[in-house]
C-alpha cells in the first residue's frame, strides 16, 4: 500500500504557516482571515483577547497557588493553546456539546465560565464548579453543556460521541466538539468512535490539539503518520489541518464546520497544530524539548498575535490594552480570593453525588 | 457507607405493583417485554449493542424490537464495546436513557474504562451535575463449555465501585420487574442476565411490574440454615431443595436479586433465625461477592452465628473447557449440601 506523502516531513512543523515572527500584520492576512476579522469586528476580537488573557492569567495564578500548596494533585496547563480553545469555542452555539481531557482550564474559561468557581475547584472548595470533588482535571458545567474534563487519555472521546448521538437522535441541530491530544489519537477509543461517527453520520467534531507531545513522547515517536488528518481517511471522514496558534483560522474553521454540520450531520477530524508552553503538568520541567524549539513557539504566542492585530487595526491602544488586562487580572485575583475564602467541603457530605 | 446497602422497602414505599393474573413466559420473553414496555413509555429509551437489531439479538432477547421501533431506537453497533458503552454514557449525560447490550458480559471488559471511569464516576466528579441513567445488560456467568474467556462472573468487579448498581435476576418475573426499574433508575445499572436461564419459564404477573432494587427475596422458608445464592445458582438450588430435605436439612433459600444495593437486613434477619449461613456464587472465591456478604453478616449478626459462615464458589482457576473439569470448578448442589451439613456440624 502506498503511504501518502508526508507533507509535514519536508516543511517541518511550522505553526506559523510561514508568517514569520508571530506578528500578524493585517496586510499579510489572507483573504479568508480578513473576512474573519471583519466578521468578528472590534468587539468580537476584543472579547476573544480578553478570554485568552484570562486563561493565561488564571493559569499563572494557579501555578503560584500550586507552589503555595493551595492546589494539589495534577495541574496541566493550557498556556500556549489559548487561540485554539477560544477560537473554536467562540464559533459554536450555546446548546452545542463540548468535552475535553484533563487539560481543561482553557476550555472551561473559553466557554465563558466564571473564574471564581473554577479556581475554587482547584483549591478543593465546596464552591468549586464540581464542588471540590473533581479538581483541575474534572471541570464540568451542565449549564454550558460542558461534559467535562476527563483523566483517562482518550476516555472522553466516546462520551462526546454519545452527545453527538443525542443531537442526531433528537434532530435538534447541535454538534459535539471533542477535544483530545495527539497522544490520545492513538487510543482505540478514538478509532472506534471515529468509525461509528462516520458510519452513522453523527455531528461529532474530533479536534486533535496537537501540541507535539504526549508527556515526553513526540508525535514523531508516537504516530505512524505525521499528518494526523490522514487518520480520517480510513473512516471516510473529512480531515483538516489548522494553525492552532492562530485565532482567526481556528474561528473560521469551526464556524464553517459547525454551520454545515447543523444542516447535514457528519463528523470531522481537525488537527490543530499548537504548542504547550509549560511542561506536561506542573511537575514536568520538559527537558525533552530543546530551548530553541520552545522559543520558536513563544515567538508565536497567540496572545501576542491577537494583541498585535488589535493594535495594528487601531482597535486597541497601549493604554486601553493595559486597562483591559488589569481588569482581567483583578478578576482573577478576586477569583483567588474567593477560592481562598471559600469553605472546604464538609466531610459529612462524602457520600453525596455517589448516586442520583 | 450506607449507600452500598438498600433502603428498607418501608422507607422507599415501593412494593411489587402487580396484582392479579399470571402469565407463563421465559426469562428471554420477560426481558423483551420489559424493554418494549419501557421504550413504548419513554421516547428517550433506546437499545444499542451488537446484533440487537436485524439479527434480533445474539440470544434473541431483543426479538422483534427493530421491527417495532426502527433503527433509530434499536441500534446495531459495530464490535466496538468501548465506544458504544461510552456513547451510552454521553447520551445519558445529555438526556437520553440508553440500554447498552453486551452480547455477553465477557466483552464488557474492553469497555471497562467507560463503565468505571465514566459511567460510575461522572456524577461524583461533576459535583452532582451529570447523572448517568443507563442500563448495561447482557448475558453473564459461565455458560456451558465455553472456556475461560467466555465464563466470567464479573458482578464482584462491578459491585466494587461506588456509583454503580448491580442487578442479577434469577426468575422471569424478577427479570421483568427489575429491568423496568433499572431503566427508570437515574444511575448506571449493570444488569447481568444468565445465558443458561434465558429459556427457563416462570409465572410473570400480567400488567405493569416494577420491583425495587435492593430487595432480597426468600425463595423458601426454613429453620436450619440460610443459603444465599444469586442468579443461576439460586435457580439451581431452588430446583434442588428436595435434596436438602432428604438430608433432613430445613433450608431458608434467599436470592439477593441485587448485588448492589445489597439487602443486608433481609439476609441478617434470616441468619438471626437459623444461626447458620452458606453463601454460594459462580464467581471465584477471592474477593468474591460472598466475601462481602459474609463480612456484612458477621458485622450484623456475629453473636447469632453458631458456626463460621461457609462459602461455595468457583475454584481458583480459569474456567476450563473439558466438561468434567468445568463441573469440578463450578459450585454444585452436592457441595452446597456438604457445606450446609458442615455448618450444622453434621460433618
Ligand atoms: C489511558 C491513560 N494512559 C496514560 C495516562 C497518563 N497520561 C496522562 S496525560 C498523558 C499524555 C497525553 O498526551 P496528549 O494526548 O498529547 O495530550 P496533552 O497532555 O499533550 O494535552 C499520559 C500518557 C492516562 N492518563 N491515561
Ligand atoms: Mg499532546
Amino acid at each position: 500500500m502506498a503511504e501518502p506523502a508526508f507533507t509535514q516531513k519536508e516543511e517541518g512543523f511550522r505553526a506559523d504557516n510561514g508568517r514569520g515572527e508571530g506578528r500578524t500584520i493585517p496586510g499579510a492576512l489572507t483573504e479568508k482571515q480578513r473576512e474573519t476579522l471583519e466578521e468578528l469586528g472590534r468587539e468580537g476580537l476584543l472579547e476573544r483577547y480578553r478570554l485568552m488573557y484570562m486563561i493565561r492569567n488564571f493559569e499563572q495564578r494557579s501555578e503560584q497557588a500550586y507552589q503555595q500548596k493551595k492546589i494539589g494533585g495534577f495541574l496541566h496547563l493550557y498556556m500556549g493553546q489559548e487561540a485554539l480553545g477560544v477560537g473554536m469555542l467562540g464559533a459554536i452555539g450555546p446548546r452545542d456539546y463540548v468535552v475535553t481531557s484533563y487539560r481543561d482550564h482553557g476550555v472551561a474559561l473559553a466557554l465563558g465560565l466564571e473564574p471564581g468557581p473554577l479556581m475554587a475547584e482547584l483549591f478543593g472548595k465546596e464552591t468549586g464548579i464540581s464542588r471540590g470533588r473533581g479538581g483541575s482535571m474534572h471541570f464540568f458545567s451542565k449549564e454550558k453543556n460542558f461534559l467535562g474534563g476527563h483523566g483517562i487519555v482518550g476516555g472522553q472521546i466516546p462520551i462526546g460521541l454519545g452527545a453527538a448521538f443525542t443531537a442526531r437522535y433528537r434532530a435538534e441541530g447541535q454538534v459535539s466538539l471533542i477535544f483530545f491530544g495527539d497522544g490520545a489519537l492513538q487510543q482505540g477509543a478514538f478509532h472506534e468512535a471515529a468509525n461509528i461517527a462516520s458510519l452513522w453520520e453523527l455531528p461529532a467534531i474530533f479536534i486533535i490539539e496537537n501540541n507535539r507531545y504526549g508527556m515526553g513522547t513526540s508525535v514523531e515517536r508516537s504516530s505512524s503518520v505525521q499528518d494526523l488528518t490522514l487518520k480520517a481517511r480510513g473512516y471516510n471522514m473529512e480531515g483538516v489541518q489548522v494553525d492552532g496558534m492562530n485565532l482567526l483560522d481556528c474561528h473560521a474553521l469551526m464556524k464553517e464546520a459547525v454551520a454545515s454540520r447543523r444542516q447535514n450531520p457528519r463528523p470531522l477530524l481537525v488537527e490543530a497544530r499548537t504548542y504547550r508552553f509549560r511542561g506536561h503538568s506542573i511537575s514536568d520541567p520538559a527537558t525533552y524539548r530543546a530551548r530553541e524549539e520552545v522559543e520558536s513557539y513563544q515567538r508565536l504566542d497567540p496572545l501576542r498575535q491577537v494583541r498585535g492585530l488589535l493594535e495594528e487595526m487601531g482597535w486597541l491602544n497601549e493604554q486601553e490594552a493595559r486597562e483591559l488586562e488589569k481588569k482581567v487580572r483583578d478578576e482573577v485575583l478576586a477569583a483567588v480570593r474567593f477560592a481562598d475564602e471559600s469553605p472546604l467541603p464538609d466531610p459529612a457530605g462524602l457520600g453525596r453525588y455517589v448516586y442520583a | 457507607m450506607e449507600t452500598n446497602h438498600a433502603p428498607r422497602p418501608e422507607e422507599t414505599g415501593s412494593r411489587p405493583s402487580a396484582v392479579g393474573a399470571m402469565v407463563e413466559m421465559t426469562m428471554r420473553e420477560a426481558l423483551n417485554q420489559a424493554m418494549v414496555e419501557e421504550m413504548e413509555r419513554d421516547e428517550n429509551v433506546f437499545l444499542i449493542g451488537e446484533e440487537v437489531g436485524s439479527y434480533n439479538g445474539a440470544y434473541k432477547v431483543s426479538q422483534g424490537m427493530l421491527e417495532r421501533f426502527g433503527s433509530r431506537r434499536v441500534v446495531d453497533a459495530p464490535i466496538s464495546e468501548n465506544a458504544f458503552t461510552g456513547l451510552g454514557v454521553g447520551a445519558a449525560m445529555t438526556g437520553l436513557r440508553p440500554i447498552v447490550e453486551f452480547m455477553s458480559f465477557n466483552f464488557s471488559l474492553v469497555a471497562f474504562d467507560q463503565i468505571i471511569s465514566n459511567a460510575a464516576k461522572t456524577l461524583y466528579m461533576s459535583g452532582g451535575q451529570f447523572n448517568v441513567p443507563m442500563v448495561m445488560r447482557g448475558a453473564g456467568g459461565p455458560a456451558a463449555q465455553v472456556a475461560a474467556q467466555h465464563s466470567h462472573s464479573l458482578e464482584g468487579l462491578f459491585a466494587h465501585f461506588p456509583g454503580l448498581k448491580v442487578v442479577m435476576p434469577s426468575t422471569p418475573a424478577d427479570a421483568k420487574g427489575l429491568l423496568k426499574t433499572s431503566i427508570r433508575d437515574d444511575n448506571p445499572v449493570v444488569f447481568i442476565e444468565n445465558e443458561l436461564l434465558y429459556g427457563v419459564s416462570g409465572p410473570v404477573p400480567a400488567g405493569e411490574l416494577l420491583l425495587p432494587l435492593g430487595q432480597a427475596v426468600i425463595r423458601s422458608e426454613g429453620s436450619d440454615v440460610t443459603i444465599i445464592a444469586h442468579s443461576r445458582m439460586n435457580h439451581v438450588l431452588r430446583m434442588a431443595l428436595e435434596e436438602f430435605s432428604r438430608e433432613g436439612i430445613s433450608v431458608e433459600l434467599i436470592d439477593p436479586r441485587t448485588i448492589k444495593p445489597l439487602d443486608v437486613e433481609t439476609l441478617a434477619r434470616s441468619v438471626r433465625k437459623t444461626h447458620r449461613a452458606v453463601i454460594v456464587e459462580e464467581g471465584h472465591r477471592f474477593a468474591g461477592v460472598g466475601a462481602q456478604i459474609a463480612d456484612d453478616l458477621y458485622t450484623a449478626c456475629f453473636d447469632y452465628l453458631d458456626a463460621p459462615i461457609a462459602r461455595v464458589t468457583h475454584t481458583e482457576n480459569p474456567t476450563p473447557y473439558a466438561s468434567n473439569l468445568e463441573q469440578a470448578s463450578l459450585p454444585s448442589v452436592a457441595e452446597v449440601v456438604k457445606a450446609a451439613r458442615a455448618v450444622l456440624y453434621r460433618g
